[in-house]
């Protein structure tokens, strides 16, 4: 890889990871989330340093092409991601069920009010 | 000995009010509750003027998520038997005795058939009872039972399995009258099927088309595999 292209993208590298520690800083994503793409920011900077770094990691796991290396590690992360969404989307889903059957209930046990927002919807025929 | 009739209603204001008179005049010594499942139209308010209990959903849940619903509030009101009825008029309410009579038998729940012997008055297309079929052969394999009408929703449940389902009502949408009946198998729960006739429907539009209704049943049965295949061997010790 040229020089150039070097730092563009240890500067694409780095950029990303200081975008997420900013958003855990603001709260805008809560740390736990933030934990596996800090884990693969810092995993990505050494390698986007050094291409020699990831011919030798290459070399040790027996892969012929290094960057094939690098999507190995890539495509790992995001799955690891994908799925972990998809089972806090499961829990959320069922938390959230559950809120609604549980405002069910109190909603049928409360006499109904003027003007309720249940009243709304009322047929119009 | 109190009785909570539970209708699960979508979308179901223009036959809700017969059915509700119909429960009235046939059945008054129970209570009603209707769980409104996010319907779009007059349901919540056509059951209120009926003088019924309404429970409703912020939003739709599917057939699963608004039993469980009812399930809550009958271990909340503290009664004994719970008795799912559908809102779209197609269950008889002269068949509910049968149904509990099946229950003081001493089964904790019971699935009244369209299909059991001689009821055999109620008519499916190819696609939906071809399902039904392989479904039915499922149910038989895991529960080791023979069921005859698995996604019947006229069923009946004693206080043990109210208190259960009430907090483990299959919710995974179709999938809940199958995933149920395994459910209360491999608990140890008494299952038994009576037979019962079906009016045809007095209102609204059947729930599914069927392709959806085949990608659902396909779903079912993966669920069935997974989740049913694991409480299996409970039920292989229970047996034991």
């Amino acid at each position: 890889m040229s020089t150039k292209g070097h730092i563009f993208v240890l500067l694409v590298t780095l950029s990303s990871l200081l975008f997420i520690l900013r958003m855990v800083r603001r709260r805008q994503l809560r740390a736990k989330y933030s934990l596996l793409w800090l884990t693969a920011g810092l995993v990505l900077v050494p390698l986007a340093a050094s291409p020699q770094l990831l011919d030798r990691v290459s070399i040790w796991l027996g892969v012929t092409y290094g960057p094939a290396t690098f999507f190995l590690g890539a495509i790992t992360l995001l799955f690891l991601v994908v799925i972990h969404f998809s089972w806090e989307l499961s829990r959320l889903e069922e938390r959230t069920r559950l809120l609604a059957e549980e405002l069910a209930v109190l909603k049928a046990d409360t006499p109904e009010q003027p003007g309720a927002a249940t009243e709304e919807v009322v047929p119009q025929h | 000995m109190r009785t909570l009739l539970i209708l699960p209603a979508y979308n179901e204001e223009d036959a809700l009010p017969g059915v509700l008179h119909e429960l009235r005049a046939v059945v008054p010594e129970f209570d009603v509750l209707v769980v409104d499942d996010g319907s779009t139209d007059g349901t919540a308010a056509v059951a209120r003027r009926a003088g019924v209990r309404v429970a409703p959903l912020p939003f739709n849940l599917g057939v699963g998520g608004a039993l469980q619903t009812g399930f809550r509030y009958a271990v909340g009101h503290d009664y004994d038997r719970v008795v799912q009825f559908d809102a779209d008029g197609q269950h008889d309410a002269h068949q509910i005795g049968t149904l509990l009579a099946a229950l003081d038998g001493g089964a904790d729940m019971v699935v009244g058939s369209r299909f059991a012997h001689e009821a055999r008055t109620y008519t499916t297309g190819r696609v939906r009872s071809g399902a039904m079929r392989i479904l039915r052969l499922s149910v038989q394999f895991l529960s080791g039972q023979r069921f005859s009408d698995t996604s019947s929703g006229f069923r009946a449940f004693s206080r043990p399995l109210v208190e259960f389902f009430a907090d483990n009502y299959p919710v995974e949408y179709l999938g809940d009258t199958v995933e149920a009946l395994l459910l209360a198998c491999y608990e140890g729960h008494r299952v038994v099927e009576v037979p019962v006739h079906m009016h045809p429907r007095q209102g609204g539009t059947p729930s599914n088309r069927n392709v959806k209704l085949m990608y659902h049943y396909v779903r079912t049965l993966v669920i069935m595999v997974t989740t049913a295949s694991l409480r299996r061997r409970q039920l292989n010790k229970a047996v034991a």
